[in-house]
């Protein structure tokens, strides 16, 4: 933001340099002078709505912690006496946890995965190859992003469950989120980013395109790559419709899912179900904040922008 | 833009890279396909993935929700009748699929004004401070990155019973508490889902609020208009097009909506008050075995989401874009 703050000081010094209008002194608070002190109220703001949106995180962790649930307004604060690490251990018991972590991490992987490699071949084939039907496939990954889920689950479910007999199976899971669209469309804006003159002179001396794509195109939008890992990472990670439809087996299911059968189920067996739940929940919760907050700064708002802009 | 210039070109057939690429490719046979026909093999596998996962199903869908169809074993041949209107007319005449459109109004009626109004003030406040911004972008974002059945368990123990919020509230406590109270279900269900997307529409909004050139809050702010001139008059206008879009995605987050109610509410309870259509198909076609109902259902409710778009589109959307 370096750019606004120079053009800031720029406009301040233009303001100091003009001669003194008469309005100033009716007006204190107008002009450049005001827009420089709304940072007050936006700090305001920001600071309320960063506490609404962090405090369930906390309170998440605290709840995971306490020996028994404490909903008064001091259970807000850590208490020595009532932590205790047992919730875990719970609902390790319940659910397995690794497995759980497992099962989500080659779900979420078989996506990346898919959606890398096919679409750093589509993508750069959109952007970089002239070939005939090339307006056809883009129409196609426009329209693609526009095709809603509900309309699909009944087919996708007689599909894939019942006609292919995929159910519990990583392959089920993974095969309607395959190649996600939004990141096709990343990877698309990248490559149309280098030059084409580029990939004309490699294409003189003889390379093949795979040649190309491998050692010119790809190692230029690593970037793209992270973008997209990133995008594509939270669909799989966090869903839970689909992998609930399809694995009834215990031993197979995403932690979303073993998790939401504790909820809805088991919770209240549990001595401390709530507890129990707020483990489970800081483990699922855990490697995706901790992944974006890693990576923070490839996933901006203008990589959201291009994605879905169209 | 340069979208459309890229893409315009390949559908006439004609290569656009004029006699440098003739002369390189002189087969006649080549530039049938263009001047690199291997992108036809980079793009099929994507292509044949959306035609048999995607653009397939969307057609299946159809043709189920027309026919007297129900689940068989893998392969079995049987007779699937085509009956017309009457799953439509099942689906329609149901009180439990009324409510839950019903349910979904509701739904939208919080949700689509809050996400707008709320991502849009907070994107405009965060445009405008420097310091602090990873800070509060962060914030924002983590929500919308994790899990919801994560987060669902906090809310579930922020809103129960004795929990905190009721706690904070003592005596304004509602009576039966949120999440089993039929008139507080949905809209707490709203609230959540609001709170959890949020970071996602604000970065969408922050992208457009770059393409707003400063130079008009600059004139804006010589000619004395403050800082509530100047949202009105310029940011809001400005962002318009984000804002078309921000009210499309946010309703199909509320077609969609499934997971929120099946967990927060134990599956649209108290009495079908939260009961959101997606969950109504899982429950008719997987659970009750009625696929053909549920398929008419999720037409019924896409063509909804469309002509809601169009008003929407018509609304928000005014003569631009």
């Amino acid at each position: 933001m370096s750019v606004t703050n120079a053009q800031n000081a720029k406009n301040d010094d233009d303001a100091s340099r003009r001669p003194e209008p008469p309005e100033p002194v009716l007006r204190p608070d107008s002009g450049v002078e005001k827009r420089r002190n709304l940072g007050v109220g936006s700090f305001i703001l920001l600071g309320v709505g960063a506490f609404v949106f962090l405090f369930p995180f906390y309170y998440m962790l605290i709840g995971s912690l306490q020996t028994a649930p404490d909903t008064s307004i001091f259970g807000a604060f850590p208490n020595p006496a009532n932590i205790t690490g047992a919730n875990y251990v719970q609902i390790n018991e319940s659910i397995n946890l690794f497995r759980g972590l497992l099962n989500s991490g080659i779900f979420t992987g078989g996506v990346i995965f898919f959606t890398v490699v096919f679409g750093l071949l589509v993508g750069y084939a959109l952007a970089q190859m002239k070939f005939r039907g090339r307006g056809v496939v883009f129409g196609m990954m426009l329209l693609v992003q526009m095709i809603p889920f509900q309309l699909l689950l009944i087919p996708l479910y007689v599909m894939i469950v019942r006609d292919y007999g995929l159910a519990d199976s990583f392959l089920g899971m993974i095969l309607p989120f395959a190649i996600n669209s939004t990141a096709v469309f990343v990877f698309r804006q990248y490559f149309l980013q280098l030059p084409s003159t580029l990939f004309e002179a490699a294409r003189i001396d003889g390379a093949s395109e795979l040649r190309i794509l491998w050692q010119i195109a790809i190692p230029l939008v690593r970037p793209a790559i992270v973008t997209a890992v990133l995008l594509t990472f939270i669909g799989p990670w966090n869903e839970f419709l689909w992998p609930f439809l399809v694995t009834k087996e215990q031993s197979l299911q995403p932690l979303a899912v073993s998790l939401a059968n504790f909820i809805s189920n088991i919770a209240g067996q549990a001595g401390n179900p709530f507890g129990a739940i707020l483990a489970g929940a800081c483990v699922l919760a855990a490697p995706a904040v901790a992944l974006f907050i890693f990576f923070q700064r490839q996933f901006i708002s203008t990589n959201i922008g291009s994605s879905v802009k169209g | 833009m340069s979208l459309r210039s890229s893409s315009g070109n390949p559908v006439t057939g004609k290569p656009a890279g004029g006699t440098a690429d003739r002369r390189l490719v002189p087969r006649k046979r080549k530039n049938f396909l263009g001047p690199q026909p291997l992108g036809l093999l980079f793009s099929a596998p994507y292509v044949i993935y959306v035609l048999a996962v995607l653009a397939f199903p969307l057609g299946y869908a159809v043709y189920i929700s027309f026919h007297d169809f129900f689940f068989t074993a893998p392969r079995v041949k049987v007779d699937r009748p085509f009956v017309g209107f009457d799953n439509y007319i099942t689906v329609l005449s149901d009180p439990a699929v009324q409510r839950s459109f019903l349910n979904i109004g509701v739904f939208m009626i919080i949700n689509v004004p809050l996400t707008v109004g709320l991502s849009l003030l907070l994107a405009n406040a965060l445009n405008r401070i420097t310091r602090f911004k990873t800070f509060f972008r962060l914030s924002y974002y983590v929500p919308y990155v994790t899990a919801s059945v994560a987060v669902v368990g906090v809310w579930l123990f922020l809103f129960q019973q004795n929990g905190l919020l009721n706690t904070g509230l003592g005596p304004l406590a509602p009576a039966p508490s949120w999440l089993v109270n039929s008139w507080l279900a949905m809209p707490t269900v709203a609230l959540y889902v609001t709170w959890k997307q949020l970071g996602f529409f604000i970065l969408l909004y922050l992208a457009a609020l770059q393409n707003i050139p400063d130079e008009l809050y600059e004139s804006a702010s010589v000619d004395g208009g403050n800082k509530w001139v100047q949202f009105w008059n310029i940011t809001v206008p400005g962002v318009r097009p984000a804002s078309v879009l921000v009210t499309l995605l946010a309703t199909i987050t509320g077609a969609n909506l499934f997971t929120e109610p099946y967990l927060l509410t134990g599956g649209g309870g108290p009495d079908g008050a939260s009961a959101s259509p997606v969950f109504i198909m899982y429950q008719r076609g997987l659970l009750q075995g009625n696929p053909d109902v549920a398929a008419a259902l999720g037409v019924v409710l896409v063509i909804g989401v469309l002509l809601i778009a169009l008003i929407q589109k018509r609304l928000v959307g005014g003569k631009e874009d």
